[in-house]
């Protein structure tokens, strides 16, 4: 009698590849960012000068230029970032937790339909589309220093208005307190969102907040270009916030709605770590991240590895008329 | 023991010398075109952090390799991986010193003050330092006029291998600022590697815990 068959190997339901798994493997392979020997001689290459930004996808979104006034007094004279640098070293999770990934995977992204709401405790909610906010308010370039609670600075020439202009015309109510900042969600068009393992695992949309009289602040700024361009998708098209004293996780990106509310909004990172990075998020020497000390900061300009380009942090990065806002808070419990 | 069907595998002198000579030209000359760029401002919008991410990866590559040589060895087998052991092993520390070097010269830029003060406050930083000097330790003790004089106790010293891995991967876990990033694959791929090793060790402490009863 002939034996039954019994395969040598016994496989289960549970030994089955899950299918969203299968057809994500390639993915999920370059997400692991392992990618064995051949990163030996790719990425000297890829990470030179001569072949940045190359990658296979297009960029469907070119920048357009921008009209707008220079005021005076923002017009700082330290050396800029040069805007390749501004424009291909980004923290933009939702695009990948690389430093060069959001300029690589971004480029398919479209902030065209574009809306932003202002709603909450306000008279009148309104919503903007893209040419709205591009033209209803008088644009100028301000001169920021952006500094990364990762201990590196840039200076970057913003475009934009102020954010009070923003909020004035949707007449906030007496009892708004906060204001709640909310970036797109969008899995098609953000990768990192669709994939933890692209996105850092981070709980998303990225929401942010400021108290309302730090909204209303005149340095706070609601940026739609950078060197007198729109803002490429890395950057956080087609608006984004710009709080220059503060550390650059609060100046979040593509912003589609803003609600004023009465009770201090969750925000991003401090759900993530409270014990790293608070509401208030204030550039400050003297409280040091957990893991790293904030007393200086490393300033990308140009130069190679020997430039010495490590700065002393500034309170409030140098931006001492916000000082007034937080006269009598303790600025190390409120971090 | 089963009765070996064929030979061992062995690489003749001249393969093995030409061998080594690629690894050489590739580790030395991957560190030579890092730094090299690194000075030109051509290593990506910063230069400081693309060194100290390259450094440091390849350091835990290397490291990974270096462990997988002996289990290779035994299912191949043949005794040449072994004798590319050691040099792989002083490459790790070659790379883990530049990784090094990059934060002392390039990130904190000579500030000794913040540096020391940095080396003793900062975790992530104490679990790398250590990791680097055990690797420090193995790499002085590799030559074969000290291995002799050693005798066990070099092989009690170079065990600490397997104590540099997790601070390696700890540390690299430290520095990033989400969880779900690289470093879960490197802990993963670092378990694969060691799995016999833990496998076999566990079976050998339950065994002489037994004896004892």
């Amino acid at each position: 009698m002939p034996k039954p068959f019994k395969p040598s190997v016994r496989l289960t339901d549970n030994d089955v590849t899950d299918e969203s798994l299968y057809f994500n493997r390639r993915k999920l392979l370059k997400s692991m960012g392992f990618v064995g020997a051949s990163t030996l001689l790719g990425s000297p290459v890829k990470a030179s000068g001569w072949l940045w930004g190359d990658d296979d996808e297009d960029n469907t979104v070119t920048p357009s230029p921008l009209s707008y006034s220079q005021p005076k007094q923002y017009q700082i004279d330290e050396t800029k970032t040069p805007e390749e640098k501004v424009t291909s070293y980004n923290n933009f999770y939702e695009f990948g937790t690389g430093k060069d990934d959001p300029v690589k995977n971004a480029g398919g992204f479209n902030p065209d339909p574009w809306t932003l709401r202002i709603d909450g405790l306000v008279e009148t909610p309104t919503t903007l589309d893209l040419d709205a906010l591009l033209t209803q308010f008088p644009l100028e370039e301000r001169i920021y220093r952006l500094r990364c609670v990762e201990a590196w600075s840039m200076v970057v020439p913003w475009v934009g208005f102020e954010l009070a202009k923003l909020i004035q015309r949707a007449k906030p109510l007496a009892s708004a307190k906060y204001v709640a900042f909310e970036t797109l969600y969008d899995p098609e068009q953000m990768p990192g969102q669709k994939n933890r393992f692209i996105g850092g695992g981070i709980n998303y949309p990225y929401v942010e907040g400021l108290r309302l009289d730090e909204a209303m602040h005149p340095l706070t700024l609601m940026s739609v270009g950078l060197y007198g361009k729109t803002l490429p998708p890395q950057n956080g098209a087609p608006i984004r916030l710009v709080v220059p004293w503060k550390y650059g996780f609060k100046s979040i990106k593509s912003i589609v709605r803003i609600r004023l509310t009465d009770k201090m909004p969750p925000t991003t990172w401090n759900r993530l770590a409270a014990n790293e990075y608070g509401f208030y998020a204030n550039v400050n020497p003297q409280v040091s991240h957990p893991r790293w000390s904030q007393a200086s900061e490393r300033r990308i300009t140009t130069g190679g590895l020997l430039s010495r380009n490590r700065v002393p942090t500034q309170l409030f990065n140098g931006y001492s008329e916000v000082a007034l806002l937080f006269k009598d808070m303790n600025l190390t419990r409120y971090y | 023991m089963k009765p070996r069907s064929k030979k061992p595998w062995r690489f003749s002198h001249f393969q093995r010398r030409v061998l080594k000579a690629v690894i050489h030209l590739i580790a030395t000359g991957y560190l030579v075109a890092l730094f090299y760029l690194g000075v030109n401002d051509q290593l990506g919008p910063d230069p400081v952090d693309a060194l100290l991410n390259e450094t440091g990866i390849w350091a835990i590559h290397l490291l990974f390799v270096t462990l997988l040589l002996s289990p290779l060895a035994k299912r191949l087998p043949s005794p040449e991986p072994i004798k590319f052991r050691r040099m792989l092993g002083i490459y790790v520390f070659v790379y883990a010193i530049a990784h090094f070097f990059t934060y002392a010269f390039f990130e904190l830029q000579l500030d000794w003050h913040l540096l020391t003060s940095e080396l003793v406050k900062r975790p992530y930083i104490v679990v790398g330092m250590v990791a680097l000097i055990l690797l420090m330790a193995l790499t002085v003790t590799s030559l074969s006029v000290l291995r002799r004089k050693m005798g066990k106790q070099w092989q009690r010293l170079h065990y600490s291998i397997y104590a540099i891995l997790p601070l390696a991967l700890l540390h690299f876990s430290w520095s990033q600022k989400t969880f779900w990033q690289a470093p879960i694959f490197y802990w993963l791929i670092g378990l694969i590697i060691m799995r016999g090793r833990i496998t076999r060790t566990a079976a050998k402490t339950v065994k002489r815990l037994k004896a004892y009863q």
